[in-house]
Parts: structure tokens; C-alpha cells; sequence
């Protein structure tokens, strides 16, 4: 809950999960800053949710150790808890009580002094947009604003560690934009480990990335690293006068050439090769008349679906 | 932290019908037989007169309404306790209370407090009645004290037993019947193995068998004698499904 606490806040390894014979978790391992947002990616059944309630202490890992803040999660669980918040997939809301009241139980339960408590509760409605409806029930809000209200019991106690299980499910995209905006303030001074379903919202808000698939890490990078993950590596031509098919595959370097309509050209390079000056001297000399060479930006969308449907080909 | 526990389940259990339907429902039967026995006992108080060393009207009227209580416990208790894990975890709200830095005995020990604040609030309510008497006469305060003492040792052993009843399932209705089923069996079983197996001299087992028959275990407090093996058995009846249910709460996690 102060900035002097270790650098790093989550520090997972080998983390393994059965239930029963079936392993859910595979030997995940990821470590977290202070100030870095992690985005948690991967198809549904991947083990994401089992993580992140592995992460929580909701559920006991089989095998591998969970260490928050410095703290062992399975030797110490109250000490290690008290530096997490967490939004489940469904919001932990008791409908009985209002938004208020929820929140100041929820700062309750996780032992803010009650000194500060009245300001804490009233910063984490105010920084999810909650101040005007803190009389209300919960059970009668608005689904986008129910899972604001998690949000907000996520927060309260100001935790080194934010975790948030999908956390823009069901919000219109003004309110979409409004929690991401929250969620990059969270991460200026603590950790935020985010699992999510949107694609876009990886690039717009996190800082690194995970993509689990069936149980196991297949990617673990910051963004910029993903979007290096291939790029350059692909290029995207614009040729007025093309060649004949097969010159462009025939320079050296060039992997593959896919059409795309009959000027632009998809160019993949082989690793480590980079022949764009080959290919613009020969345009330039046999006139194809090049009028555009922009190489391709990787989305996380791309890496996503290359990473995780890999192996449904191969089986 | 306990005590946070305890005031959520007692809000959630007055902003529920439940509660109040339970409480009407108890006076109404119990202010009935206490008015009737009343009644009876002023119909027969001058024959009684005469008697040597007669029973008193605290003997008469007001263990018997206490008796009823207890009785009223048993189907009451696990309707009252059904809720406390089952539902939590019904609405994936046992979450909230797992991720924030509690110990799973927390837990517990918060939600039992705050079904026993609720069970002491129906002893007390009854005792209205009783301390009502004092207006025309005088009670035997002793007795009266051992009762309420029994009462509140019950509702205990009824409300642990629920509790644990409660952690085994994600449904709040098959906690109760759960609930109920243990509570009676274990009345059944508890009541008749202890005598059968007292009559043969078997002393230890019976004993033993004692401790699951809280129902037997009252009605030396309705005697007025108190009885410290009694007291045990209950004691000991109500820590171990304490136990229970903080040892189902974790093999929940570690699934």
C-alpha cells in the first residue's frame, strides 16, 4: 500500500493446476513491476480464470509458488491478500445492501483503518463514476454499472495488485472507455493484471502481454515485443506494372508472396534477412512502378490467432 | 473482523423475510402455550397449595415455554443457516470474502456470531414473557437462569451443525433439509443409543453418545440442575462443526 514496497508485485512460477486428471494450468509462470499492466489473453478454456483465482488464493495451485508483494500467497495468505484487489468474472455484489454500503464492506473486509475508510470508499466511487448512485441498491443498477461497483470493491483498499477478470464485459463503449481510462490511472503506481476477451483494448491499455493456450504460456512479452514478434518480417507492395509471378519470390530473402488484388503484394521475409533494398533497386530498374511499401503493423489480433490456432491445425 | 461478518449476515438476515417471519411466527406459539399454561396453572394453584413443597409457576409455565423454543430451534435453525455459505456461494459472492486478507476461521466464526446474535435475540424476546409474571409475583431465578443458560447452549449446537450443514452445498434449500436431517438423526440416534446403552452398563458409549443428543443434554437445564458434563457435550458438539465447516471452506480451495 506504499510506494516503498518491493519493485516487483507478482511473481509466479511454475504454476500448475488439476482438476482431477485434467490439467487446466500448465507450468505458467509471469512476474510483474510496479507500474506495468498485464494483459492476459487467450481463448475461452485456456486457464485464464483458473489463474487469476490461483493468483487471488481463491483456489490452491497443485503444484508451483505465488510470491505477492514479497509475500508467500500459500505460507502467508491474510498478509499476501491484503495487497490484491480482484474482480472475478462475476461481480461478488450482495444485492441487499447499496453501493455504498457494499464498498465500505468490502474496505472492511480488507482491514483499512477506520480513519481513512470514509475517504478510501469515497475515492473508489468517485474514480469509477459511482458518486451520484451511492444511495442506490445494488441489485437494482444496471449491469454496466454492477460491474463498476466490483470494480470499485477491487480498488478500495488501494492494493499493489489489481486484478480484473474481464472487466468491460457488458459496458457500453462510452463506459468502456471510462474503465480503461481508470485501469491506466491504476497502473501509473501499481501492478494491473487484466484478462480480456478484446483484443484492441491489450493494445490501447497494457503494457505487456500473455497468451495462455490450453494451460500453458505460448507468448509472454511486452506490446512492443509483439509487435516485433513478426513485424518488419512482412510487407506490404504496391506495384503498378508487376512482374511476373515468381520474380518477387525469386529475390533473395523473400519467403513468400501472397496477391492481394493485382497491384498489392503481400512480401514474408525469411528471419533475419531484409531485402527491401534489393526489391526497391529492381523496381526502380525494371519500372514496376512502385508506389508503396509500407511494412505491416503485427495486431495482437494477428499474434493471437497464429499462437492459438497452431496446433488445432496440427491436431 | 469477526464482528464485520457478524453485522453483514445480521443485515442480510433482517433485509430477508425470513427473519421476521421466523420471529412472528415463534411469538405467536409461544405467547399461545404461555398464556395457555398460565391459565392452567391459575385453575389449579389452590390444589397445589396444598401440596408439600409444590412446583412453582416458573417450573410450571415458564420451563415449558422454553421447551417449546427449543423444539421451534429445530426446524428454525436450519432455515436460519442455510443461507450463510450455500448462497454465498450460489451468487459467487464467497469471493469477496476468500480474496480479502481473512483466515477461513474468521469466516466462519463471523457468520456463526452473527446467527447466534440473531438465536440470542429470539431467547431474549421470549424471555419478555417470563420477566412479564414478575408484575403479580415472584420467579425462581435460578432455574430461569439455567433455562435461558440451556436455551442459548442449544440454539449454539443447532446453529454449528447448520453452519457446516450449509458449507457442504452451493443450494440453500438442500442446506437446510441437510440441516434438518442431521439435526434429527443425530437427536434419534443421540437419545436412544445413550439410555439403551446406559442400561446395560455401558457407561463410556453412552456418554459418548450423549454429546450427539443436544435435545437430552437440555433437559437437565430445564431441571435446574446443572449438570457440567451436559455443559461439555454441548461445548464440545458446537467446536467440532465449527471445525468441520473451517476444514470444508478450505478443501473448497484446494479443491
Amino acid at each position: 500500500m506504499t510506494a516503498t514496497t518491493t519493485e516487483i508485485t507478482v511473481s509466479a512460477q511454475g504454476l500448475l493446476r488439476r482438476f482431477g486428471a485434467h490439467t487446466v494450468v500448465d507450468g505458467v509462470t509471469l512476474e510483474l513491476k510496479r507500474g506495468e499492466i498485464l494483459g492476459f489473453l487467450g481463448p475461452n478454456g485456456a486457464g485464464k480464470t483458473t489463474t487469476m483465482q490461483m493468483l487471488t488464493g481463491n483456489l490452491a495451485p497443485s503444484a508451483g509458488s505465488i510470491t505477492i508483494c514479497g509475500v508467500d500467497l500459500l505460507d502467508k495468505p491474510s498478509a499476501a491478500k491484503a495487497h490484491i484487489g480482484y474482480l472475478p468474472e462475476t461481480p461478488p455484489l450482495y444485492r441487499e445492501l447499496t453501493v455504498g454500503e457494499y464498498v465500505d464492506l468490502a474496505a472492511r473486509l480488507h482491514r483499512v483503518p477506520k480513519g481513512e475508510r470514509q475517504a478510501a470508499v469515497g475515492e473508489a466511487l468517485s474514480s469509477c463514476g459511482l458518486a451520484e448512485v451511492s444511495k442506490k441498491l445494488v441489485g437494482t443498477l444496471s449491469k454496466g454499472y454492477q460491474q463498476r461497483v466490483g470494480i470499485a470493491q477491487a480498488i478500495v483498499h488501494r492494493p499493489d495488485l489489481v486484478i480484473l477478470d474481464e472487466p468491460t464485459v457488458g459496458l457500453d463503449p462510452n463506459q468502456i472507455r471510462e474503465i480503461r481510462n481508470l485501469i491506466r490511472t491504476l497502473g501509473r503506481d501499481r501492478s494491473v493484471i487484466l484478462s480480456t476477451h478484446i483484443l484492441p483494448e491489450v493494445e490501447s491499455v497494457c503494457d505487456r502481454v500473455v497468451i495462455l493456450h490450453h494451460g500453458k504460456t505460448v507468448f509472454a512479452d511486452t506490446i512492443d515485443g509483439l509487435k516485433k514478434f513478426h513485424g518488419g518480417r512482412i510487407v506490404h507492395v504496391g506495384l503498378r506494372h508487376p512482374p511476373a509471378a515468381g520474380v518477387l519470390a525469386a529475390i533473395p530473402g523473400v519467403a513468400r508472396v501472397d496477391a492481394d488484388g493485382e497491384h498489392i503484394f503481400r512480401l514474408s521475409f525469411d528471419d533475419k534477412a531484409d531485402p527491401t533494398d534489393a526489391l526497391v533497386r529492381r523496381a526502380v530498374e525494371e519500372s514496376w512502378g512502385l508506389f508503396q511499401l509500407v511494412p505491416a503493423q503485427t495486431s495482437v489480433e494477428e499474434v493471437f490467432v497464429q499462437l492459438t490456432q497452431k496446433d488445432e491445425a496440427a491436431a | 473482523m469477526i464482528i464485520t461478518i457478524a453485522g453483514k449476515e445480521l443485515k442480510a438476515l433482517f433485509s430477508s423475510p425470513l427473519a421476521w417471519i421466523v420471529l412472528t411466527l415463534l411469538q405467536l406459539i409461544l405467547s399461545f402455550g404461555f398464556l395457555k399454561r398460565l391459565d392452567d396453572f391459575m385453575q389449579i394453584q389452590p390444589q397445589l397449595m396444598q401440596a408439600p413443597n409444590p412446583p412453582g409457576v416458573t417450573e410450571l409455565v415458564v420451563v415449558p415455554v422454553y421447551a417449546t423454543c427449543a423444539v421451534i430451534m429445530l426446524f428454525a435453525v436450519p432455515l436460519l443457516a442455510m443461507r450463510l455459505i450455500a448462497e454465498e456461494r450460489r451468487n459467487q459472492t464467497m469471493v469477496l470474502l476468500i480474496s480479502a486478507p481473512l483466515s477461513m476461521t474468521e469466516i466462519i466464526l463471523g457468520k456463526f456470531a452473527g446467527l447466534m446474535v440473531f438465536l440470542l435475540l429470539i431467547v431474549g424476546v421470549t424471555t419478555l414473557m417470563p420477566l412479564a409474571l414478575l408484575a403479580g409475583g415472584s420467579l425462581d431465578f435460578g432455574l430461569l437462569a439455567s433455562v435461558i443458560g440451556g436455551v442459548a447452549l442449544l440454539a449454539a449446537c443447532f446453529a454449528a451443525v447448520a453452519l457446516y450443514a450449509s458449507c457442504l452445498t452451493a443450494q440453500p434449500i438442500s442446506a437446510a433439509i441437510v440441516a434438518f436431517s442431521l439435526l434429527l438423526g443425530m437427536l434419534l440416534t443421540g437419545e436412544t443409543a445413550s439410555d439403551g446403552l446406559r442400561e446395560r452398563g455401558w457407561t463410556v458409549p453412552a456418554a459418548l453418545a450423549q454429546v450427539l443428543s443436544p435435545l437430552k443434554n437440555f433437559e437437565s437445564f430445564a431441571k435446574g440442575t446443572l449438570d457440567s458434563y451436559s455443559i461439555a457435550c454441548m461445548v464440545m458438539l458446537t467446536v467440532v462443526f465449527l471445525i468441520l465447516s473451517i476444514r470444508r471452506l478450505d478443501a473448497a480451495r484446494l479443491g
